[in-house]
């Protein structure tokens, strides 16, 4: 655990630099963490997959999959990869403040 | 008179029905194991087959025949579950009621989840060892390898056994190599992880094992499908690996009873609460082994060790006592890694495989988290014990339901 000034504002973050505390989450981290992950500027395509994400883990309590991201969240895979290249729901999700997605065992 | 029905009869299902038809009051419950099948078949087994060192037969058994007496058995396709009028519609249009009903379905793999992945190829250059039928066609193509590109490839998790397809990866480089066919194959493993296994200490060893037997490993390749005229895998992202022999693990989905029933989860799986093993959804519906969306390993050895706090928490919803949270993710796998050796891996949801000594601490004779000629020794003694102990429901000695961390380098 440790300390990480992000866009003006102190977070918590793992090891891998995910939040671990999403209420200190804001749209402007969320930008700068973006940038980190060299995703660029923030489309509302990539919106779309952040507030599903951020919606369905307050629901469920989960991280969601990257099929329901697709069924449920209506975003497509193929664009998914195009919007996060390189691992689509390990980025969105650190860019959307939340925990990464345990891959299953 | 009150019914509990169990819904399958695979190796969770028939584990409940084994205790608690001594545990369950006779007078006042009767116990009904509903299963479509008439075979029940030891599904570790099927990794085997394609070496010919199974056949279908050596893992084949008849249901009736490991269900004890003093239960009802029905042989037929439940279509429909009514969860809030506690009711079964059966595929003859019946209906059957239930006070408790355990869901012991399973998982089974879903080619059309792929695209083209169970098209022209299938079954011709295109297998799967994940039923009798694939690895039975597997071992008949296996025995014909002549070499070329041979590619061993993950759909997405999760998958029943997750230790599966790198057993058999290191399994068919040994079988190669003994027929003198390994240096004109070129092996591969094409996973959507980001390396060879989900738990970081043993995939770094099982991806140097990949290494060191000079298997490519193609990690982070979420696949988009399969184009079986080319004979080439294509991911979401661009990436392409051709072959001349596709094994494929497809997706693994629970039964769609559960959409239809709207039960299940965007896999058919039942939410199910991690430490109680009830239904998420429903006081009265409980979840044993693959069926269920716990992030645990889809294994026997997980219902096994699942079937003892299910038990006791059936007897406690009876009495309307509190549940016992005592189910911690459970895991015992034994993994194949080719010439005669293998590893073992002890873990739950919270301790993930390390080194050390199994069941016996300090003693063995099992080494965890390594390679021994003793674990593989385990591995086979596993047939015996799955028919003869562990559907029984009968305890092994010096294995306890939760995990011990006794003998385990922490």
């Amino acid at each position: 655990m440790a300390e990480k000034e992000i866009a003006g504002k102190t977070v918590q973050v793992n090891e891998e630099g995910y939040l671990t505390n999403p209420s200190e989450w804001n749209r402007e981290i969320a930008k700068e963490i973006a940038k980190e992950e060299g995703i660029g500027e923030l489309t509302d395509g990539h919106w779309k997959v952040i507030e599903f994400l951020q919606k369905d883990y307050e629901e469920k309590g989960t991280m969601p999959s990257l099929r329901r991201v697709t069924k449920a969240g209506g975003v497509p895979t193929k664009e998914l990869y195009a919007l996060y290249p390189g691992g689509p729901l390990k980025k969105s999700s650190k860019i959307a403040g939340l925990p990464k997605p345990a891959s299953c065992v | 008179m009150k019914k509990l029905v169990i819904l399958g009869a695979g190796a969770g299902g028939t584990m409940m029905a084994n205790h608690l038809v001594k545990k369950l009051n006779k007078k006042e419950w009767s116990i009904t194991v509903i299963d479509q099948e008439r075979k029940h078949y030891y599904q570790a087994g099927f990794l085997f087959i394609p070496f010919g060192s199974y056949t279908a037969k050596n893992v084949t058994k008849q249901i009736a025949q490991y269900l004890p007496k003093g239960i009802e058995h029905l042989n037929i396709r439940v279509d429909l579950i009514k969860p809030e009028e506690n009711k079964l519609i059966f595929s003859d249009g019946k209906e059957f009621e239930y006070d408790i009903l355990i869901a012991a379905t399973g998982c089974r793999i879903i080619p059309s989840e792929v695209e083209g992945l169970d098209g022209i190829g299938w079954r011709k250059d295109i297998f799967d060892f994940y039923t009798v039928e694939g690895a039975t066609a597997l071992a008949e193509k296996l025995n014909g390898w002549e070499g070329g590109n041979l590619v061993v490839h993950l759909a997405e998790m999760p998958i029943k056994c997750p230790v599966a397809p790198l057993e058999f990866v290191f399994l068919v480089d040994w079988f190669l190599t003994k027929r003198g066919k390994r240096e004109n194959t070129k092996l591969t493993y094409v996973t959507p992880l980001s390396g060879a296994f989900t738990k970081e200490k043993t995939s770094e060893i099982l991806g140097h094992m990949l290494t060191d037997k000079n298997i490519e490993i193609v990690a982070d390749f979420a696949v988009e499908k399969v184009d079986p005229e080319a004979k080439v895998l294509h991911s979401y992202d661009e990436k392409t690996v051709p072959y001349d022999l596709l094994v494929s693990i497809p997706t693994n989905m629970g039964d769609e009873l559960y959409e239809k029933s709207g039960m299940g989860d965007d896999l058919n799986f039942i939410p199910t609460e991690k430490h109680t093993l009830k239904a998420k959804n429903y006081e009265n519906i409980f979840v044993i082994g693959d069926a269920s969306d716990l992030p645990a390993s889809k294994a026997g050895s997980v219902a096994h060790a699942q079937s003892e706090v299910l038990t006791e928490n059936i007897l406690r919803h009876i009495k309307g006592e509190e549940l016992l949270q005592d189910f911690d993710g459970h895991a015992n796998c034994f993994i194949e890694s080719g010439f005669g050796q293998g590893f073992l891996i002890d873990f739950n949801y919270d301790v993930p495989p390390v080194q050390g000594t199994f069941p016996v601490p300090g003693i063995g004779p099992f080494s965890l988290l390594k390679e021994t000629r003793m674990n593989h020794m385990g591995k086979l003694i596993m047939k015996w014990m799955y028919w003869n102990i562990i559907l029984k429901g009968v305890k092994i000695p010096f294995m306890t339901s939760k995990m011990s961390l006794k003998g385990k380098k922490l």
